[in-house]
Parts: C-alpha cells; structure tokens; sequence
C-alpha cells in the first residue's frame, strides 16, 4: 500500500458516514409513514406531519440523501481506484459534500412546510433545485476530470455507469426542472397538461434507470469483483448491456401514464421498449453473479457478498417484474394499487440498498485502516434481518396490490361494482401491518449497521479486539 | 401530428431497436485474435481488477431477439409508430367504446325493465333495491355517508327532510340535473348584533328556548330579509331548495354559532349531476334506493 497514490478519502468516509445516517432518517420516515397508512391519527391532526408531505420527505432522503450520497461516495473511491490518481479539484470535491448536505437539510425542511413544485421525486421547489443543478455540474466536474488525468489507459466498466448516471441525472433534472418562478417559494412548470406528464415521467422513470440503476450498478462492477477476487464474467456483455441499457431507459417513461391522456403512441413505445430493456437489465445481473461462478463457497462465509449478491438477485427480479408491469393489460390491474409499492420497494430495499450495504461494509474498513469490520456476526445479523424485512414487505405489497385492482374491477351480474373503495381499503388493512413490520425490521438492521461502523471507526487498531477478530477472516 | 414528427419518431425507434439488433450480433461475435474463455482481456485495474471476455450466454441472447421481435411485431399491430395506427386498428378509446357497448348489451335488458317501473313501486323490488344500494355505495356514498346518513353539508338522505322534495319525481330531478343550494351572505346587511338577533330568532323556530329580546327583534329583520326563500313562518320552500327551518334538520350544523356563522357567510351547496355520469336508466334505480331509505320507513309517500 506504500507505494498508492495519495488519494482523496476524506470526502469518500464524509459520503460514507452520511449514507449511512440519511439512510436511518429517510426509513425512519418511510416506517413512520407505513404506521400512519394503518393508524391514521398518528398525523396528530399537525399539517406538517400529515402524509401527504412525508411520503415524499421519505423518497427524497432514501433516494437522493441515503442513494446520493452513497454513489457519490463510492464513485469517488471506485474512480480514483481504478485511474490510480487523486480526485480532481479539492475545492470543488468540498463543494459536491457540503452543497448536497445542504440540499437534504434544505428539502428536508421545505417538503414538511407544503413547499413543493409536487412533481414526484423533483419536489424540492426552484432554488433547491438550482443548487442541485450546480452540485451536480461540480460532481460531473471532479468525476470526468479525474478520468481525464488518469494513469490508466482503459476506463474501467464501473466508470461507464457511473459517468452515465451523472450526465443523465443533470440532463433529466434540468430539463424536468424548467420552471417560471413567481416567488421564492413558487414556481410554475413551463410545461403544461400532457406535456408536462409525459416530461415528469420522462424524468421519473430515468431517475430509475440511471440513478437507482446505472449508478448502482458502477457501484457493483467494483465491489462485487473485489470481493470475491475473481475477473468480471465477460467483457462483451457489459459493452452489450450498457449501450442497450442506458438508450433503452430513455424511452420507457411512458409505461407511469398508461390508459391516461398520453398519446397512444407514446404509450404503445413506452411499452415495447420496457420490454426490450429486460434482456440489458440482466445483462447486469449476469455479469455480477457469474463473476461468482468457481467461487461460490464464499457465500458461505462472507455476509458482505451475501448482501452484494443477494442484492442482483432482487435486482433481476425487479426488472423482471418491471418490464411485466409495464404491458398494457398487466398494468391495467396493477396501475394505483400497493403492487407499484411493492415494486419499488423490491428494487429500492432489494437492490440499491443491499448493494449500497454490502459495498460500505467492504469499503469502511479500507477507509479508516483497519482489517475488516468490528462484528462480522452483526453483518451477518443485519443480512437476515434485512432480507426478511424485504421479504415481508414485497410480498404483503404484491398480494395487497393484486387484490386490490381485483377487487377495484369486480363487478356484479347487474354491471355494479361488487365493492366499493373503502371497503378493497379495509382488506388491505392485515397487509399495512405486515408491510410496516417489514419496514421496522429493515430499519433495524440499518441501526446495527451504524453501531458497528461506529465500533469499527472507534476501534484501535491492533487492540484485542482487532486481534481477535483475525482468525475470523477467510 | 405533423408529418415530420411522426418520421422523426418512425425513424429513431426503429433506429435504437435496430442498433441494439447490431449491437448483440457485433459484439457476440468471436474475434480472431481473442484469446481463450479462460484468458483475461488483459486490462488490470486497482491491483487486481481484471475481465473475462467470455461468450454471452446463449439463452439471454434469444431472450433479447425475443423481446426485439415482439417489438417490432407490436408496433405493426398496435398504434405506436408516430402516426401509423396499427393494422389492427386497435385504440385505447376504441377498445372502452367497446367495453361500454357489450355492457350495455349485457346489462340493458334489467334496466330497461326496471326504467317502466314506477318509483315507488320499484322501491319494493327487492334485487332492484341491491342494485340500487350498489350503485349508491359506488357514488354517492363518498358524500351522503354509505348508512345515506350524510354529514355536514351533505344532506340526510334517510331522515324525511328534504330541500328539494321528497317526491319519486323531485328525487330523481335532484340526481339527474344535480342542484345548486345558495344561501347569501348576511353579515354585512345584518351587522354583528342583527347576526345574533337573527340567528336567535331561526334557532327558536323549531321550538327551542332564545332570550326573547333578541328573538322579537330578529322576528322583524327575518321578515324584511329571509322570508322570500324561508317563507314567512320558517318552512322553506323546496322549489328553490331553501330548508324548512321549523325541523330539526340542520345541513351546516343547528348550534346557535353554526347558524350564526351560516348568517356571516352564507353557504354554497352543490350536488353534482349524475345524468351523464351513470345514466338515466342507472339514475332512476338510485331514485328508486334513496326513495325507499326514507319512505318506507316513515310510510309516507
């Protein structure tokens, strides 16, 4: 190690801590919100803590507070790794960390107070969104600077996705974001009607694709292959699934407005090309797990490659569900029930956080010098309880979902509807509470998960404990 | 759209479609120079990053051809090439006109059988009355309450109290064409004492004690202001649907402040016109329905 270059870790452990403190905030919400859908008086008739302006409090801090700062952090550690130079422009690298943490505290204090241009997930209202713009601009700086001064000739696969999530993730919040403001606090689209729609989901759906998904999958194409010590599966297959993936995303944002005022041909497109992005979806999911294939016996000893491999099991799931959810009859019962929950969920909980896990417990160690994480039993722990906690919630969401847009369209001899609203709401009632038990128990395992980065930071190296935890290690 | 734009769509989705065609054959493809399976690419990164080039797997590749040709297949099919509507000529507004066609055929015959029965006696039918509650659990429970109870604002529909009539006629007229209730704003013309006088004088009316004073001098002002819609002894006057204010049937609420707050502001009341929404057919069973809530108990007519 004596002979690394000096990179920027600074900023990767300031990312690295914060991941994991937004993460436990932004579930928090998410657990108090699923508590609100099954005891409703839990809003304590307070404005601010009603539903409708926590949810997306909830899905901003997971995506882009827990989310964002674990792929800018990861990025930043995998980028320099693998150009084997220090980040580019310290200055701008401070700005990237403090700019986004104010962002958070920023939309985490507007969104309670009703201030929101309410386009889901680009709530935060014009100058949040303008020092997003900027943050972001900086990040794309650092990143592609440092790829241009690097010391190695060929840029690895994780750098294609993560550079591809940054240049999309700016075009996408840009162009969604054109407003005309009327105050400090207000602004208008400059779209209208369909247009706006169509732009919103455009936006809403590559939001998925490059930041929940391309991004993430940087994140894998590094720590997967570290972990296991093993070369990626196959070299054409991640030339094939990233060009098919990143311009087969661009196209499927459609399939949020099936059956609405949208065009037919944008909805028939969206469709089709969701369809066709399944194939590059698992191209991924191959990669990752095939890189495996000879070594499979580590599963058994290593709970972070339990997280990062489970975690492209999900992820294949989810775009396996995906893709089915966006044809037209499927999405005719599907479309406004809890089985959409359920589905982001199986690729947000499933996916990016597992992903997220499994990398910061790889990587922490590494940034404070030491050998590995203080517990290794309590990752192992935070697995099981994560995974069931998962488990509960995709699964008490599919059948809430499915039974909902059946008893949504169930209609009488006589042509009536068999139920009414409220009562397909009081069925979904036993499955709030699973769900919100499923949600208690993921956030459970993201507390072990701070005490054991806390101990690991604490901890001495070449303490007892750090003695004893040696032999442990395969 | 115009011309251009539908090309433009034309051209690059069969263009992305296409290039992803050539990508999987171009890239699937064994070079001569590739080393073996077993062979890295050679590129090595962080110490020990390395690449496998080996072939992409066999069924993931089909599975890829397969979600190409169904795309192409669909959108010959179905609507989505810029303007070319399909071959099928299959639209979403076309396949709802459809829908709503065969369930007309279906379900016409009942309903037209339950359209030449008069009201009252429909109301003792008793699977019309099923479908009746039906239909109003589906629409008008949202407002009325599924027990037709009601809330504030949304009148009693069980009670026998009625701003429009309780006649099979009024009732029906009420859910066809909807109903606009407005009670004008007093608060200026009244000013605050006549306010209490006033309200004093209406919440006596169904025989509630009030301090006299006010009472006889909200009496005079009732007189001058709210007879023309409430009639001089309070009764109301369901032609124009202004409540009868004797009862004990309180849309806003009967406290001495909801009254008094009814007075300030006047109220705006609306019931929605269901004719386009349900149909007349529909409209005259849920007549039939809320007819029997109040009717059959009361046995009035």
């Amino acid at each position: 190690m004596a002979d690394t270059p000096n990179y920027n870790d600074t900023v990767v452990r300031q990312f690295t801590i914060m991941t994991v403190i937004w993460g436990i905030v932004g579930m928090t919400v998410g657990v108090f919100i699923a508590a609100q859908l099954y005891w409703p008086a839990l809003n304590f008739d307070l404005p601010w803590l009603t539903f409708s302006r926590l949810r997306p409090l909830h899905t901003n801090a997971v995506i882009f507070a827990f989310g964002g700062s674990a792929l800018i952090g990861t990025s930043y550690y995998v980028v320099q790794r693998t150009c084997g130079v220090r980040l580019f422009s310290e200055t701008l690298t401070k700005f990237t960390f403090w700019g986004w943490q104010i962002v958070i505290v920023a939309v985490a204090i507007t969104l309670p107070l009703g201030i929101t241009q309410s386009k889901e997930y680009a709530e935060p209202e014009w100058p949040i969104d303008i020092l997003i713009a900027a943050v972001w601009i900086a990040y794309a700086i650092v990143f592609f600077g440092t790829i241009a001064k690097r010391k190695v000739k060929h840029i690895y696969v994780a750098n294609w996705f993560y550079g591809a999530f940054i240049i999309a993730v700016a075009l996408l919040h840009i162009v969604n974001n054109i407003a005309i403001p009327v105050s400090l606090w207000k602004s208008y689209p400059v779209y209208s009607g369909a247009v706006d729609a169509m732009v919103q989901w455009w936006y809403g759906h590559n939001a998925v694709g490059f930041f929940l998904t391309a991004g993430f999958l940087g994140m894998m194409y590094y720590y997967v292959p570290k972990q296991v010590h093993r070369p990626i599966f196959s070299y054409r297959l991640s030339v094939v699934h990233f060009w098919a993936l990143i311009s087969i995303y661009m196209w499927a944002g459609p399939h949020h407005l099936h059956w609405t005022a949208l065009p037919e041909w944008a909805q028939s497109l969206g469709m089709v090309f969701s369809l066709i992005l399944l194939a590059p979806s698992w191209g991924g999911m191959i990669n990752g797990i095939m890189t495996l294939s000879g070594a499979w016996h580590k599963l058994r000893d290593d709970p972070i490659l339990r997280f990062l491999i489970v975690s492209l099991s999900f992820y294949g799931m989810s775009t396996f569900e995906g893709p089915m959810m966006s044809v037209k009859t499927v999405n005719a019962l599907s479309h406004y029930t809890d089985w959409t929950i359920g589905h982001v969920h199986s690729g947000a909980l499933g996916w990016v956080a597992f992903i997220t896990i499994g990398s910061i417990y790889a990587m922490l160690p590494k940034l404070y010098g030491k050998k590995e994480m203080y517990s290794v039993p309590a990752i192992n722990t935070h697995f099981w309880v994560s995974t069931i906690g998962v488990v509960l919630y995709i699964a008490s969401m599919w059948i809430a979902g499915v039974m909902q847009g059946l008893m949504w369209r169930a209609t009488n001899p006589d042509g009536t509807l068999t139920y009414t609203f409220i009562e397909a709401l009081a069925a979904t009632y036993p499955y709030y509470a699973v769900r919100l038990l499923g949600g208690v128990l993921f956030l459970t395992g993201m507390v072990i998960m701070a005490w054991n980065v806390v101990m690991t930071i604490r901890t001495e190296p070449g303490t007892a404990k750090a003695a004893a935890a040696e032999p442990k290690t395969a | 759209m115009s011309s251009f734009w539908s090309w433009f769509i034309i051209i690059i989705t069969i263009a992305n479609i296409l290039a992803c065609f050539w990508l999987i054959r171009w890239t699937a493809k064994p070079r001569p120079n590739e080393g073996a399976a077993t062979d890295t690419t050679g590129h090595v990164w962080d110490e020990d990053l390395t690449e496998y080039n080996k072939p992409m797997p066999r069924w993931w590749l089909n599975l890829f051809y397969i979600t190409i040709v169904f795309a192409l297949v669909y959108l010959v099919l179905f609507p989505g090439l810029g303007n070319f509507d399909g071959v099928l000529g299959w639209s979403q507004v076309s396949a709802y006109e459809e829908e709503v066609q065969e369930a007309r055929a279906e379900y016409s015959e009942v309903y037209e059988q339950y359209a030449q029965t008069p009201i009252p006696e429909l109301a003792k039918n008793a699977s019309a009355m099923a479908t009746g509650q039906r239909i109003f659990a589906n629409n008008c429970a949202v407002c009325h309450g599924s027990d037709a109870r009601g809330a504030t604002g949304f009148p009693n529909l069980a009670d026998g109290a009625w701003l429009y009539g309780g006649s099979p006629d009024a009732i029906k007229q009420s859910i066809l064409h909807g109903r606009k209730g407005v009670m004008p704003s007093f608060g200026a013309a009244l000013g605050t004492r006549g306010v209490e006088e006033v309200a004093a004088y209406v919440y006596s009316l169904n025989g509630r004690e009030a301090p006299r004073a006010f009472v006889e001098a909200g009496a005079a002002k009732y007189q001058q202001l709210c007879v023309s819609c409430h009639g001089q002894d309070g009764e109301g006057n369901t032609a124009i649907g202004a409540p009868d204010l004797t009862d004990d049937a309180w849309l806003y609420g009967g406290s001495l402040e909801s009254i008094k707050n009814t007075l300030v502001n006047g109220r705006q009341g609306r019931m929605p016109a269901q004719q386009e929404l349900l149909g007349e057919e529909r409209v005259h069973v849920v007549s039939a329905y809320v007819y029997s809530l109040s009717a059959m108990e009361d046995g009035a007519q």
